[in-house]
C-alpha cells in the first residue's frame, strides 16, 4: 500500500500519455477487422455486416500495380539514398575547412525539413506545362520538344527518385557522418603513416566502420518496404490521374479509396495488408539482424 | 593530416563534388524565391526562371493587402504548432519520467506498451472512422492537433533513456528526503536536467506540426481550420483541376480571381520562411536529433 501511495502521483503523470497511445494507436488496431467487413459510416466498423465472401475487399485489379510500385520505389530509394548518402558523408567528413564543412552539412539537410506541399510547388515550378522552367528554358535550349510531365507516366519513376533523393538524402547522410565521427582518429593516422592511399583508407577503414549503421538504416527501410511517403506520391505528381500507373502506391490507394471514392472497405483491406506484412517484416528483419550482429538488433 | 600531393588532390575532389551537391540542394529554393519576385507578365511569357528579366514585389504586396485568408491560415498553423508542441513535450516527458524510474511497478509492461506502437498500427481507415465517428473531431481545431502528432512512442523512449542515463537515483532520493513530492521532482529536477533532449524532440514535434497538411486533408473541409500548408495544397490542386479540364466553367471563372502564379509562389515562400529563419541557429539540434533517431511529429 505504501508503495502504491508513493507511485500514485507518477502514474497520474503518466496517464495522459498512456491514454493518448491507447486512443491513437491501440483502438485503431482492433479496427483492422474492417478489412473483412462491408463498412458503412453510419454503423461504424463493429456494427457493419461481414463481407461476403470474406476476401471480397481484397480482390481489386489495382493490387498488383500498387504493390509493385511501392516495392520497386522503395528499392530504388534505399539504393540511391544510401549509396549517395555514404559518399557525401565520407566527403563531408574529410573536408578540412570547418566553414565549408558546415555549409555542406547545412545544405544537405535543409530539404529534409520542408513540407511535401512546398516541395510540390518547387517541382511544379520546374515541370509545369505552361510556365515550367524545364519546358520554357532548359528543353528549348537543348533543342528538345516540351514534355507534358503531369500526363506522361514514364517519366515519374525518375522524377520521384530524384525528388526523394533531394529531400531525403540528408537524413541518412547525417547518421553516417555521426558514425564516421565516432571512428578513432589514431586508426587513420596510422594508416597514413603506413602509406595507405585515400582510396585504401576509405575501403579498409571508413566503410567497414559504417557497416553497423548501414545495416540498421537499410533494415529499417526494408521493414517499411510496404509503406510509401504519402506526400511524395500524392502531392508531388499533384494527384494527376493520368500518371497513376507509375505513381499509385498502397498509401495513395488507401487514401483515394477512403476519401475520394468513398469505399472504406477496399481502403481498409489495403491497410490491413500493409500493416500485417509490415509487422511480419519487422519481426523477420530483426531476427535476421540478431543472428548476424546482436548489438544492431532493434529488440 | 599530412599535406601530400594526393591529399591536396583529394581535398579538391571533395570540395568540387560537394559544391555541386550544395548547388543542387539549394537551387530549388532559389527558384521558388525568384518565381515569387518575378513580374507576373514576365512569368507568363518566359516561365519560372532563376534569372527573371523583370522583378516585382507585387506578389508580396498582394499578400499584405488582400491576405486575410492567408494570415488566418498562418495564424492557425502558428497556434497549432505552439499548442501541439507544448502538449507533446509535456505528455512525452511525463510518461518518460515514469518509465525512467527503475523501481516503477509494471515498468517492463508499460515500456512494451509504448514500444509496440512502433511496430504495429491500424492504419488510416480505423483511425479515420474512430476520430470522425466516435470523437467527432471532423471540422474542429482538434483535427489539426490530435491525430498522430500529439506524441510518438519513439520520442517517449528517447526521453526515457536520456532521463535514466543522466539523472542519478541519488538525486531523486535526496529530493525525497528533503520532502519533495513526485510532481515537484519532475518539474524541478527531471525537466531542467532533460533540457537537451526535450529541446531536440520538441523541435521535431514543432516541425511536424508546422509541415503537416495530412490531418487537414483527412479531417477538415472548412477553410477556417486550415493551416497554411492546407491552403497551399488547395490552391495548387485547384490549378491542376483547371489545367486538366476537370473543372466547370463557373469554377474556372472563380479561379481567375484567385492568387496569380507569382502570388502562389510567394505564399509558399512565406510558409517556409520560419523554418529557413530558425535553421541556422537550430541546425545542431536537428542534426543531433536525426543521429539519435528522433522523428517528426
Amino acid at each position: 500500500m505504501a508503495k502504491l501511495k508513493y507511485w500514485a502521483p507518477v502514474f497520474m503523470m503518466m496517464l495522459p500519455g498512456l491514454i493518448y497511445l491507447f486512443i491513437n494507436n491501440y483502438i485503431p488496431m482492433g479496427g483492422l477487422i474492417a478489412a473483412f467487413k462491408q463498412v458503412n459510416f453510419a454503423d461504424g466498423i463493429y456494427g457493419s455486416p461481414w463481407a461476403d465472401p470474406w476476401y471480397k475487399n481484397f480482390t481489386t485489379k489495382d493490387a498488383f500495380v500498387i504493390t509493385r510500385n511501392t516495392i520497386l520505389y522503395n528499392f530504388a530509394f534505399i539504393l540511391v539514398n544510401n549509396i549517395f548518402g555514404i559518399i557525401i558523408a565520407i566527403f563531408i567528413s574529410d573536408v578540412r575547412s570547418k566553414a565549408a564543412k558546415k555549409i555542406y552539412q547545412s545544405a544537405v539537410l535543409f530539404p529534409f525539413l520542408m513540407s511535401m506541399v512546398i516541395v510540390s510547388y518547387i517541382v511544379f515550378a520546374l515541370l509545369s506545362n505552361e510556365n515550367g522552367m524545364l519546358n520554357k528554358s532548359i528543353l528549348p535550349m537543348l533543342g528538345m520538344e516540351p514534355v507534358s510531365w503531369y500526363i506522361t507516366p514514364e517519366v515519374w519513376p525518375v522524377i520521384l527518385v530524384v525528388v526523394n533523393f533531394w529531400k531525403g538524402v540528408g537524413y541518412g547522410c547525417l547518421i553516417y557522418i555521426a558514425a564516421i565521427a565516432g571512428i578513432d582518429k589514431a586508426t587513420y593516422e596510422a594508416a597514413q603513416i603506413d602509406g595507405a592511399s585515400r582510396f585504401q583508407i576509405i575501403r579498409n577503414i571508413t566503410l567497414p566502420s559504417l557497416v553497423p549503421s548501414i545495416i540498421t538504416l537499410v533494415m529499417l527501410s526494408v521493414s517499411k518496404i510496404f509503406f510509401s511517403d504519402f506526400g511524395l506520391f500524392y502531392q508531388v505528381p499533384q494527384n494527376s490521374g493520368a500518371v497513376f500507373s507509375t505513381t499509385n502506391t498502397i498509401d495513395t490507394y488507401v487514401y483515394r479509396a477512403l476519401l475520394e471514392q468513398n469505399n472504406p472497405s477496399m481502403s481498409a483491406a489495403a491497410g490491413f495488408y500493409q500493416s500485417v506484412v509490415w509487422f511480419a517484416l519487422v519481426l523477420a528483419v530483426n531476427a535476421l539482424v540478431r543472428r548476424f550482429s546482436r548489438e544492431n538488433a532493434l529488440f | 593530416m599530412l599535406k601530400t600531393k594526393e591529399n591536396r588532390r583529394y581535398q579538391l575532389l571533395c570540395n568540387c563534388v560537394l559544391t555541386v551537391m550544395t548547388l543542387f540542394m539549394i537551387f530549388p529554393f532559389v527558384l521558388l524565391f525568384m518565381s515569387s519576385v518575378t513580374e507576373e507578365n514576365t512569368l507568363i511569357m518566359n516561365g519560372y526562371s532563376l534569372f527573371p528579366q523583370k522583378f516585382s514585389l507585387g506578389a508580396y504586396q498582394y499578400i499584405f493587402q488582400n491576405g486575410q485568408k492567408i494570415f488566418h491560415a498562418y495564424g492557425v498553423t502558428i497556434f497549432v504548432t505552439a499548442a501541439g508542441t507544448c502538449i507533446n513535450v509535456l505528455m512525452s516527458s511525463m510518461l518518460a519520467f515514469g518509465l525512467s524510474r527503475k523501481n516503477l511497478p509494471f515498468r517492463r509492461i508499460l515500456t512494451f506498451y509504448v514500444f509496440f506502437t512502433m511496430l504495429f498500427n491500424g492504419g488510416l481507415v480505423p483511425s479515420y472512422i474512430m476520430y470522425t465517428g466516435t470523437f467527432h473531431i471532423k471540422n474542429t481545431i482538434f483535427a489539426m492537433l490530435v491525430p498522430n502528432l500529439l506524441m510518438s512512442g519513439v520520442n517517449v523512449l528517447l526521453v526515457r533513456t536520456y532521463f535514466a542515463n543522466s539523472i542519478p537515483d541519488a538525486l531523486y532520493e535526496a529530493a525525497e528526503i528533503d520532502g519533495a513530492g513526485q510532481a515537484r521532482i519532475y518539474f524541478q529536477i527531471a525537466l531542467p536536467l532533460g533540457k537537451p533532449i526535450l529541446v531536440t524532440t520538441g523541435l521535431f514535434a514543432a516541425l511536424g506540426y508546422w509541415n503537416d497538411w495530412t490531418n487537414g486533408l483527412y479531417y477538415v473541409n472548412q477553410e477556417r481550420y486550415w493551416g497554411i500548408q492546407n491552403l497551399l495544397n488547395k490552391m495548387i490542386s485547384d490549378v491542376q483541376a483547371l489545367t486538366s479540364g476537370l473543372m466547370s466553367k463557373q469554377m474556372a471563372g472563380m479561379l481567375s480571381t484567385m492568387p496569380s502564379v507569382s502570388v502562389r509562389m510567394a505564399i509558399a515562400f512565406v510558409a517556409m520562411l520560419p523554418v529557413l529563419a530558425v535553421y541556422p541557429f537550430l541546425q545542431k539540434y536537428f542534426a543531433e536529433g536525426i543521429a539519435m533517431g528522433a522523428v517528426k511529429g
